[in-house]
């Protein structure tokens, strides 16, 4: 046994698009613990509700994450609209999940991009890239932008979708659910992919509820929680859903639960498009949360169950604005994760929980 | 058009940005926009890079890594500021630990707004920066160097 050595990872890292910064503390070749540090990309986004009022701060609630922006501006929308008693029209909330629905496909191709690339297979990665250029294409022909899309806003939608788009973003989804399987494939039979993935850091069903882990990183622990079966919005109209699990507790499960996912989606997607009710977008909401009002919301964020909660104090801004992020409950499951494994496996584990520290710290 | 500005190799780094920009970095690059084919390749060793992308704003944990990415590239090089945040800090520019935009810890040779920024825009600047590379390749021949930044320099002046 050789003496523990500390190594540090990040966080300037090739296999992270993020800053985050690991502190792995190795005898030989084994990690023996991981401590994660954070505060790199800390902005300090929470105070801003004292600058802006609550129609203005749902542009900084997007850009808390580029990646799950779709989700955070409905998150901080839902929640608000609970402050003020706001009903939102059904067509709102249908076009709202379908578009966050999109950003989890788009989110979960981008992760297993990523993903690929850290076992080494840089093909998979660049195919995952360009399917997921569809989507980005079809936000664009929606709203305009590419991944910050400012399409929601407190009391509904910005504008509406017509037909000929929505049968459009129907075309396209088939089209890539075509070639998705041939990469699903690839991720989940390929030999030398499942080397490097299965028995790879295991978190038994009982420590994931322990570590109070959230979202396909729980899933995959056999862990039922996903808050969409908690019918909040158009979820509730959906005529079936399931939340995707898997029994194997390893990174392997943790890929199969987010490529399953995908297609989850699309067929979400799908149905809402098939039962979208007529009627506006939007209701202007009217005035300003009173004084000492309180209200929460979660919500299923690509990564994981993200819980709001929201203060008012009679005026058109807000006391308070907090949220809990999927990623900050997850840390603690990948430090436990890491603990134990060879040091070659420590960014595949990393990756594994999908980590998003701009979230994490805001 | 010399050697110089030929496949320039590129390096990432986050500062603080909301992930948006990061990922229309790293799609700039993938298929799609695809600027790999004119070999403009994204390396995690700054001493292979001649461009640095930054995103996000700079902030007093994160200053230090970018001066010391900036320090460790061989010259000549250039820096791309990608987003509105990296420019001047965007949305974020009056928070609390937001410091401002790039060109308050290293000089920053090409601004790419856009929030997020657009894949064209970004290879609009990479074509930018490799002027730039040209330009500081000139000067090196005659003795010109880029400064070194002591990691715990005073902030640098606004736009400077
Ligand atoms: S410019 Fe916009 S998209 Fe880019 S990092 Fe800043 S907030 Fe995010």
């Amino acid at each position: 046994m050789g003496k523990a050595t500390i190594i540090p990872f990040g966080p300037q890292h090739p296999v992270l698009p993020e800053p985050l910064h690991l502190d792995l503390v190795v005898e030989d070749e084994k990690v023996i613990e991981a401590v994660p540090q954070i505060g790199f990309i800390h902005r300090g986004l929470e105070k801003l509700t004292e600058t802006r009022d609550y129609n203005q701060f749902i542009y900084i609630a997007e850009r808390i994450c580029g990646i799950c922006a779709v989700g955070h501006s409905l998150g901080y929308a839902e929640t608000v609209e609970g402050l003020m008693g706001l009903e939102v029209p059904k067509r709102a909330s249908y076009l709202r999940v379908i578009l966050h629905e999109m950003s989890r496909i788009h989110s979960h191709m981008l992760w297993m991009g990523l993903a690929a690339d850290a076992f080494g297979f840089e093909s998979l990665f660049m195919h995952c890239w360009r399917l997921r250029e569809r989507v980005l294409d079809l936000f664009e022909a929606m709203t305009g932008g590419r991944v910050i899309l400012s399409a929601v806003r407190v009391g509904g939608m910005v504008r509406d979708q017509d037909a000929a788009t929505l049968a459009h973003v129907q075309e396209v989804l088939e089209g890539i659910k075509d070639e998705y399987h041939e990469i699903c494939r690839a991720f989940l039979n390929d030999s030398s992919v499942r080397s490097r993935l299965v028995g790879v850091g295991v978190i038994e069903h009982d420590d994931a509820v322990n570590l109070g882990m959230v979202g396909p990183f729980a899933r995959a622990s056999n862990v039922v929680n996903d808050v969409r079966c908690k019918e909040a919005g158009a979820y509730a109209e959906l005529s079936d859903f399931t939340p995707i699990t898997s029994t194997d507790c390893d990174c392997y499960a943790r890929v199969e639960v987010r490529a399953k996912e995908i297609l989850q989606s699309i067929d979400i997607i799908e149905e809402m498009i098939a039962r979208i009710p007529e009627g506006p977008v939007f209701e202007k909401p009217k005035g300003s949360p009173a004084d000492g009002a309180m209200a929460c919301g979660a919500l299923e964020q690509p990564r994981g169950e993200c819980y709001y909660y929201a203060q008012g104090n009679g005026t058109k801004y807000l006391q308070r604005m907090r949220m809990r992020t999927p990623t900050s409950m997850n840390l603690a499951g990948m430090a436990a994760a890491l603990k134990g494994c060879d040091l070659a496996d420590v960014n595949m584990i990393v990756l594994t929980i999908d980590p998003c520290i701009s979230c994490t710290e805001r | 058009m010399s050697f110089m500005s030929k496949s320039p190799w590129v390096i990432h780094y986050d500062a603080s940005s909301c992930n948006g920009c990061d990922i229309e970095v790293l799609a700039t690059l993938c298929p799609g926009f695809d600027a790999e084919r004119f070999g403009v390749i994204n390396t995690g060793n700054p001493k292979h890079a001649d461009i640095f992308l930054v995103t996000g704003s700079v902030n007093s944990r994160n200053i230090h890594v970018i001066r010391e990415i900036y320090n460790q590239m061989p010259e000549p090089k250039a820096v791309i500021a990608c987003g509105c945040c990296a420019c001047e800090g965007g949305v974020f520019h009056d928070c609390y630990n937001v410091i401002g935009g790039v060109d308050r810890a290293i000089p920053v040779d090409v601004y790419a707004p856009g929030c997020a920024v657009r894949p064209e825009a970004l290879i609009d600047a990479i074509v930018e920066a490799e002027k730039v590379l040209e330009e500081k390749y000139e000067a090196m021949k005659k003795g010109e160097h880029a400064p070194v930044i002591p990691l715990d320099a005073p902030v640098l002046k606004k736009g400077a």
